[in-house]
């Protein structure tokens, strides 16, 4: 991917695009847990202070509160730590949002190993996994600042429980600003037929350069940026691996659970039996240290992640691409 | 407006009426459903501004029953204020009837899922919350169980309520004094309420829960202090109105048997009679559909 440009933290392009929807709507409001410094939340309380909630560092109440202002016609955006967020909040997010259907977003500040050094107690490698496990809730990852607003403004178009899951680095761009984004669509990042990343958040930029690496090579991946865990683009995996004849899930999150999982279950379903692999977080006592550090660590980085599709390129036994042929969803 | 008699022979009925539908379910909780009762009682019968015709209006009052396992007694009030036929009481916990054993959205009247304890609270904050911010009117009203109590997701609540100065929030709790497993100071203790939500910053008031003039009174005089939340802390009996059922925990969700409902049936009746100053009515016979599956009883 050349000349990629650097944008700014996904967070920060949530707050603008929530004051945009704001300034339009005077029913948003933003309901916190002591989390609009992390969040970024600063201009938007500055322009509207009367529609921010905040609740002190009461995770539990905060999504309750949430969904009572939800079920009284206010269009609220809840603001947390995605590790505390979707851990002590579950419940409320299964009672009071999702099996209530009251049209609550959830934003996850902060995800994955975004507070690397801050140990286990502030990553949120779970969420996806807890929150694919509860019935009616979107699930929206975005991989950069184009996503990012893309999502919001789905989220909020939709008027249903959805969790927007941000990291808090500045994120390169990836899409055009002209980029089709609907919910539930993947976007084709970068075409090819040798092989296919699945990649989501902020590790579709790291699927773009391992697919740099390979290109040079001569071997032509495509990547694939999954926005959407939920609704998933079942037929852009499906197509994925009929195009490619191989698959490499990435993912800032347990192997458990999340995108990989997923795409697994969509292709087995579908008997679309292609090597495959799960780059995430393994099952295992995380190290700490910065995102990247991390990501170094476990292979999510540009020469790992083109190592491994090498190595899959190899189990399958050539770098050729198969005959394309048609997968039914079950 | 109903008179006080009126309200008393409405219990009896809704007591009557919940027991029926619990024994023809085979599940319900019953200790914690006729300990509510009368407090369901008062406020749908002249308290809450909200009925079947004004439910979609922003305005309604709400009232939320965090005690979600207590559904029965609100299902019977609701049913009697006409957000729906009685007869759908038929199906409760049936397989795909909306009556669940724990209040749901798909059922008229509800405002929110509940069930899982210590929820209520914090969605009736959001909701004040949400009144106040649109200059609305409508008052929230939020049914808790003592037990209930020892979630601490309630005392966060309690907290932001008082910080937002809820004075159109009230939080009734049902003290009936058990739980499933036994007495609740014996199973930890939320003792001392009333000094426990006065430190939290509530207004408090104590009541008898099965006196209908002093719950009237009550009710219709939140808030009690201007720029605080009320709370009234009604103190029941778990079983309240059947003489076996009483002050026993395993009646939580004990479901009778056949000769224990009809014991049940023919006190309540026997007390109506009573209120309606008329000679005693023939003993209860059990029908077809309320013999049809019934439960095990409990053994005191």
């Amino acid at each position: 991917m050349p000349n990629i440009q650097q944008g700014k933290p996904n967070l920060d392009v949530f707050c603008a695009s929530l004051m945009e929807l704001a300034a339009q709507d005077r029913d948003i409001f933003v309901v916190t847990s002591d989390s609009r410094g992390s969040a970024k939340l600063a201009p938007f309380c500055e322009k509207f202070p009367d529609r921010v909630v905040e609740v002190g560092i009461a995770e539990q109440s905060l999504v309750g509160v949430a969904a009572g202002m939800g079920s009284s016609g206010k269009k609220v955006f809840v603001v947390s730590p995605a590790s505390f967020l979707t851990a002590r909040a579950l419940e409320q997010i299964k009672a009071d949002v999702a099996y209530s259907d009251i049209p609550v977003v959830l934003i996850g500040i902060s995800a994955g190993v975004s507070y690397g050094a801050l140990g286990s107690t502030h990553h949120s490698l779970h969420d996806i996994a807890a929150l694919r496990a509860v019935n009616n809730i979107d699930i929206f990852v975005p991989a950069d600042n184009f996503e990012t607003r893309e999502a919001v403004r789905a989220a909020a178009a939709r008027g249903r429980p959805a969790y927007i899951r941000l990291g808090k680095r500045p994120m390169p761009h990836i899409h055009a600003p002209e980029t089709r984004f609907s919910a539930g669509e993947a976007i084709l990042v970068r075409d090819g037929h040798d092989g296919a990343f699945i990649a989501t958040g902020e590790t579709v930029h790291k699927a773009c350069q391992a697919a740099e690496i390979l290109n040079s090579e001569n071997i032509r991946c495509r990547v694939v940026s999954m926005h959407t865990i939920r609704p998933l683009d079942t037929a852009a995996i499906l197509d994925a691996a009929s195009a490619c004849g191989a698959v490499i899930t990435v993912e800032e999150h347990m192997v458990h659970g999340g995108l990989g999982e997923a795409c697994a279950s969509a292709l087995m379903q579908a008997g679309a039996a292609v090597p495959f692999k799960i780059a995430g977080i393994p099952d295992e006592y995380t190290v700490t240290g910065s995102q990247e550090e991390i990501f170094g660590h476990y292979g999510l980085c540009a020469a790992p992640l083109a190592d491994a599709m090498r190595a899959l390129l190899k189990r399958r036994g050539r770098t050729a691409a198969p005959q394309p042929h048609q997968y039914t969803v079950c | 407006m109903l008179s006080t008699n009126d309200l008393r022979l409405k219990s009896n009925q809704y007591r009557q009426n919940l027991l029926r539908y619990i024994k023809i379910a085979g599940a319900g909780h019953t200790g914690g459903s006729l300990s509510c009762v009368d407090v369901l009682n008062v406020l749908y019968n002249g308290i809450l501004k909200v009925s079947p015709q004004t439910f979609d209006n922003p305005d309604r009052d709400r009232f939320v029953q965090s005690k979600g396992h207590s559904v029965e007694a609100l299902y019977v009030v609701l049913a009697d204020r006409g957000f729906f036929p009685e007869s759908d009481l038929l199906t409760l916990c049936r397989c795909g009837s909306p009556y669940a054993g724990h209040p749901t959205r798909k059922v008229r009247g509800i405002e929110i899922n509940s069930g899982a304890l210590g929820h209520g609270l914090p969605v009736s904050v959001g909701m004040a919350i949400a009144a106040k911010k649109s200059m609305a009117t409508y008052r929230v009203f939020t049914l808790l169980g003592d037990g209930e109590l020892m979630e601490g997701s309630n005392w966060e609540a309690a907290a932001i309520a008082a910080h937002y100065k809820l004075d159109n929030l009230t939080a009734l709790i049902d003290c009936n004094g058990l739980q499933i497993t036994g007495r609740t100071r014996e199973v930890c203790s939320t003792d001392p309420l009333p000094a426990k939500f006065e430190a939290f910053g509530w207004s408090v008031r104590e009541v008898d829960g099965h006196d209908i003039d002093a719950l009237r009174t009550i009710l219709g005089s939140v808030p009690f202090e201007t720029g605080k939340p009320s709370c009234v802390i009604a103190h029941t009996i778990k079983g309240k109105g059947v003489n076996f059922m009483e002050g026993v925990a395993k009646w939580h969700h004990g479901v009778p048997n056949d000769e224990q409902y009809e014991s049940a049936v023919n006190q309540l009746k026997r007390e109506a009679d009573v209120l309606l100053q008329k000679p005693s009515t023939p003993p209860l016979s059990l029908s077809d559909s309320e013999r049809e599956r019934g439960g095990k009883g409990v053994i005191g």
